[in-house]
């Protein structure tokens, strides 16, 4: 068990001021502490002899009040820093995930949304109330045993001789469950990929007249974590167990060695007090550590999974220099192969003269998209290069600023998302700043005006969630619109279309066939199809199969 | 009827109540054996002091002792019950809330991002609250009136002060900490739903989003949506020290106040010094009765919410009801009667008045523009909607009288936008029938033209929404499935979609074959090829 990821300290800085404040908060608890019980022990002890012990009274009451004080403000600064510590591990967490350079395509989006809610909240009790109670855990028994040493060094040997056994205890026990949290938390993490998985699919589900079956199957996948969480549970609980027994066990022992002592008159009642009001104190903290131990791991087991995402190798740095206008884009044998996935293009050569449309055909599986892929620099050629041809020279697509590359770029993919907001702000997607004329006019550019116009508020209208207001068709032509406002608007002179009509019937298809006409005309162009359908269109042809080129007219 | 979403909470694990039970018991010990080993040495000092015979501490002694293991051991099994019952119940509710979204998911109701924070958070919410929220206050009431008794028999005022104290800080400071704390938590509740569909809508649509320059902006609403929740997160903290200084303070003035009333009394001989002693360790203890509570207290607010949340899955009225059955006809085939149906009061008809038969063994095309109700036909057919008005009758049998999944035994095919689970094409098959052996699954991939050359195989892992395989690749193991299921009537919403042209008609022809003698609806947008059916319709296009 390690209590602090030092990976945490390095990357919060908010951990860092956290500590800090405690280590204060917990020396001064510490002081009161011992204050508040010479204080009961004088009063209880000198009442009963008959002395006048009003100024301890006096004085008990102003150490109450320091309390209350630091009670307030030590739970109110632990709460916010975890609240801080929380935040900015999920802006590292996002601005992680959604780094340039990061292929788009390829992130778990149920697993990361869990890790940075839910998974960071576990965090509340790591940062809030362990890490306090182990500074306490430190500086209390500590001082406690130096002023019961000083009263009664029996006493004081019994407490220091049992006060070791305690972390020792509960390293043995912690180091046992420490790997077995962490598998239960992955699994947590997979439940909660595999609830995204078939809540999405229960129309799928539902058809096949699987539903009942999958909550039979949710059932028993938790089920299985319950116990799997029991028998880590079983073991985590005993470390509370033996810090309970120890502290209560040593306290009764001090407690009966003191008493008899007292009886044949080797210590006075009032030090037999303080030293009985102190004994547990000695304990308390790391009783309050272990009961919060098990709680904390999940936070602990969490925040080592944001780290280990964190740490994970940056990707190549991407070139810094503006993107030219090319006048040539040329691919110079590429080959682009997935991680743990088949190859999906070979030793490519192809080019793209400016102003001209190549249209990219080939069956499914051809490796089409990932052409696109490339182009878009989602992902770079595994080998080979993609050459920008211009007046000045030629020069390597990796050399230049992805993002200024991009927007020389308007793009319909083949399935657009669309997001939940308005339509206007949905074809604004990539020119924020467009006007609602210029945004009308890309909508009747893509024939996307109509169809928007009749939505109930119009070109305001949210979408809904992915855009399921709309038929696919429809959400192709928003997407359509989209790409006009980024090259009538942008500026942007090369065009990427994915499968542009395979969502439109035959009316619409029509018409976007027009409409893409419009937009490819002037601009340089590349167009995937399944079929030479496109071919008038077309400038130049190439067909892939198996992710090699074959080149016709 | 219990309407407090906390209550209807409990209410949940009221099967578990024995495990329940059985742990306030123990948590009850626990923190009495505390409490009690503290009173019992004050008594043994205080006693010792004034040098009686040694038989005299003997009992107390071993009390001590006694009381020293039996606080751990209960604690110990406390935990475990509890955590057990409270798993169990997690278990039977994740079930139950999944088994309700099955009802009414078709439908779209729920966002997505927002359902699996309602399935983990707050089906998780439910454990939070019996292990941190029933026990913790039910062991506190059952050691309080025990510490209560034992100070009024010291010194009656003394028994009231300490009385009042607990009820202060057990009861009214907590309760006021979660009326305070209620609105707070609702409203972090709902800005952490905010920011978890935000973040998955980012991730789900991340390729639009660099593709378009948006990242950044996607990004900066990400963390407005964080920041609120941290600003929110940080006003609780204020919330929930307040409630700790008041605890902190009623526990010292109410341990003040009984030194007091105990130094009065024993200098006016009306208390010993051992009861004083017992009193004073006593009141100085007891309050670790109710320290837990606060915090649960305050934890109700935003489990209220979560709660509330919870109860809205559960109780959304089905998607589709079983009506009375109409008469059973003679008709044989499918045969629908001015078939309505639109998706709210003051929306527009999606189907107006659609009449259609479909003869046993037919097989018919429907197509027409976007919009023209192809798919809310489908919905209808596949028992996901309920018509407003007109009949469907398959071979003579009202479907609106049949359950859903009854219906789905005659009625099957393909969805629009049919979803690849995670895992093997052999998985993903074996949902359209569970007992078909390798064989089958084989021959249908072949018959879509996919074992051949797709250079996939039973064992190919599809990824996340069959993200690993090309669209059109998705779209022929949906149909294959769909194919496997085999039912009286094959409903196919857009099965050519992303298939290119040579397969398109290779998998047409496959349907043609595989359904010979069967009912065929083939719903498309594309009429190229569908001259080999038996029928094609054409749908009215909307504006």
């Amino acid at each position: 068990m390690r209590p602090l990821d030092p990976r945490l300290v390095r990357t919060a800085r908010s951990v860092r001021v956290h500590l800090a404040v405690t280590t204060l908060c917990g020396v001064a608890l510490t002081g009161l502490v011992l204050a508040q019980a010479w204080l009961i022990a004088r009063v209880v002890a000198g009442a009963t002899a008959g002395e006048t012990v009003g100024a301890a009274v006096a004085a008990l009451g102003f150490v109450v009040l320091a309390r209350v004080g630091l009670a307030y403000g030590a739970e109110t600064a632990a709460l916010r820093s975890a609240v801080t510590v929380k935040s900015e591990l999920r802006r590292k967490l996002v601005t992680h995930v959604t780094r340039p350079g990061a292929d788009p395509t390829s992130t778990d989006a149920g697993g990361v949304a869990t890790l940075a809610t839910s998974g960071l909240d576990a965090l509340d009790d790591y940062i809030a109330r362990y890490l306090p109670q182990l500074v306490l855990a430190v500086v209390t028994p500590v001082a406690v045993l130096a002023v019961v040493g000083t009263a009664d060094w029996l006493s004081a040997l019994v407490i220091g001789l049992t006060l070791p056994l305690v972390p020792l205890f509960m390293a043995l026990v912690g180091w046992h469950t420490q790997a077995r949290t962490q598998r239960q938390w992955r699994l947590l993490e997979r439940l909660g990929g595999h609830f995204l998985d078939v809540v999405e699919g229960l129309p799928t589900l539902a058809l096949f007249r699987r539903a009942k079956a999958e909550a039979a199957l949710i059932r028993s996948v938790t089920e299985e974590h319950r116990s799997a969480t029991m028998g880590t549970l079983r073991v985590a609980f005993l470390s509370a167990f033996v810090l309970e027994l120890l502290s209560t066990l040593a306290v009764a022992v001090v407690a009966v060695e003191v008493g008899l002592r007292l009886l044949y008159g080797g210590l006075s009642l009032e030090t037999a007090l303080l030293v009985l009001i102190l004994a547990p104190e000695a304990y308390l903290p790391l009783r309050e550590v272990g009961a919060r131990f098990h709680a904390s791991q999940e936070g602990v087991a969490a925040t080592s999974r944001v780290l280990d995402l964190l740490d994970e190798a940056p990707p190549e740095p991407p070139g810094h220099g503006p993107a030219p206008a090319p006048r040539r884009v040329r691919f110079v044998d590429v080959s682009l192969t997935y991680p743990g996935a088949r190859t999906a293009l070979q030793g490519v050569d192809l080019a793209v003269p400016e102003g001209r449309t190549l249209l990219v055909t080939g069956r499914s599986g051809a490796g089409k998209s990932s052409l696109l892929a490339l182009l878009l620099r989602f992902v770079a050629p595994t080998t080979g290069t993609i050459v920008l041809d211009t007046d000045q020279g030629s020069l390597d697509l990796a050399e230049t600023d992805p993002d200024s590359w991009r927007r020389r770029i308007a793009w319909v993919p083949q399935q657009p998302y669309l997001f939940d907001a308005s339509a206007a702000d949905n074809i604004r997607l990539g020119e924020p700043d467009a006007s609602d004329a210029q945004v009308r006019r890309a909508a009747e550019l893509a024939e996307a005006h109509e169809l928007i116009s009749a939505l109930p508020q119009g070109y305001g209208t949210p979408l809904g969630e992915r855009g399921t207001r709309l038929s696919a068709g429809q959400r192709q032509r928003i997407a359509l619109a989209r790409a006009f406002l980024r090259a009538e608007t942008g500026g942007a002179d090369l065009v990427l279309l994915d499968e542009p009509t395979a969502h439109l019937d035959a009316y619409n298809a029509a018409l976007v066939r027009a409409a893409v006409a419009r937009l490819v005309r002037g601009r340089t162009a590349v167009v995937v199809a399944h079929d030479e359908g496109w071919a008038d269109l077309a400038d130049d042809v190439v067909e892939l199969a198996g992710g090699r080129e074959r080149v016709s007219a | 009827m219990i309407t407090d979403p906390l209550l209807r909470m409990i209410a949940l694990a009221r099967p578990r109540g024995t495990r329940f039970a059985l742990g306030v018991l123990a948590g009850a010990a626990a923190t009495a054996s505390g409490l009690a080993l503290l009173a019992v040495a004050a008594w043994l000092i205080a006693t010792a002091a004034t040098h009686p015979p040694l038989t005299a501490l003997s009992v107390a002694v071993v009390a001590t002792r006694a009381l020293g293991v039996t606080r751990g051991l209960a604690r110990y099994l406390e935990r475990l019950v509890t955590h057990d019952a409270a798993l169990r119940t997690l278990s039977d509710v994740r079930a139950r809330v999944y088994e309700r979204l099955a009802h009414t998911e078709p439908i779209h109701r729920f966002r997505t991002g927002d359902l699996v924070r309602r399935l983990v958070g707050d089906t998780d919410a439910t454990q939070d609250l019996l292990i941190r929220g029933l026990t913790p206050p039910l062991a506190a009431l059952a050691t309080g009136a025990g510490a209560v008794v034992l100070a009024t028999a010291l010194l009656a005022p003394a028994g009231l002060l300490l009385a009042g104290g607990l009820l202060l800080g057990g009861v009214a400071i907590p309760a006021m900490a979660a009326a305070a704390g209620r609105g707070p938590g609702r409203r972090r509740a709902a800005a952490s739903a905010t920011l978890s569909t935000t973040l998955v809508d980012t991730l789900h649509g991340a390729p639009d989003l660099v593709a378009y320059g948006a990242m950044p902006r996607a990004v900066a609403r990400l963390e407005a949506a964080d920041a609120e929740l941290a600003s929110l997160g940080r006003r609780d903290a204020a919330l929930l020290g307040a409630g700790a200084g008041a605890s902190a303070l009623v526990a010292g003035l109410t341990l003040w106040a009984t030194l007091l009333l105990g130094v009065a009394a024993v200098a006016g001989g009306t208390l010993g010094a051992v009861p004083f002693a017992v009193l004073a360790l006593t009141a100085l203890a007891a309050f670790e009765i109710v320290a837990p509570l606060p915090a649960v207290a305050n934890r109700l607010g935003a489990l209220r919410a979560t709660g509330a949340r919870l109860f809205d899955v559960l109780d959304t009225p089905p998607a589709v009801q079983v009506r009375s059955t109409r008469p059973r006809t003679a008709d044989p085939g499918l045969r629908i009667r001015g078939l309505r149906v639109r998706y709210g009061p003051d929306e527009p008809w999606a189907l107006d008045g659609l009449d259609l038969d479909v003869a046993p063994g037919r097989r018919i095309a429907i197509v027409g523009a976007s919009g023209a109700g192809k798919s809310t036909l489908a919905d209808v057919l596949f028992r996901f909607r309920d018509p407003d008005a007109g009949s469907v009758h398959l071979d003579g049998m009202d479907l609106t009288g049949l359950a859903p999944d009854d219906v789905r035994a005659l009625v099957s095919g393909m969805p629009q936008d049919p979803h690849l689970f995670t895992g093997t094409v052999r998985q993903n098959l074996l949902l359209a029938r569970p007992d078909a052996g390798d064989d089958e699954l084989s021959d249908v991939l072949r018959r879509v033209r996919l074992g051949v050359d797709g250079g996939i195989d039973l064992d190919t892992e599809v990824g996340t929404h069959g993200g690993r395989l090309s669209g059109g690749m998705r779209q022929r193991v949906a149909l294959a499935r769909a194919l496997l299921a085999d039912p009286r009537l094959l409903v196919l919403d857009e099965p050519t979609t992303h298939l290119d042209p040579d397969t398109r008609d290779a998998v047409l022809d496959d349907i043609l074959t595989a359904t010979a003698g069967r009912s065929l609806i083939l719903i498309t947008h594309d009429p190229a090829g569908l001259d080999r059916l038996d029928e094609v319709i054409t749908l009215d296009t909307h504006p």
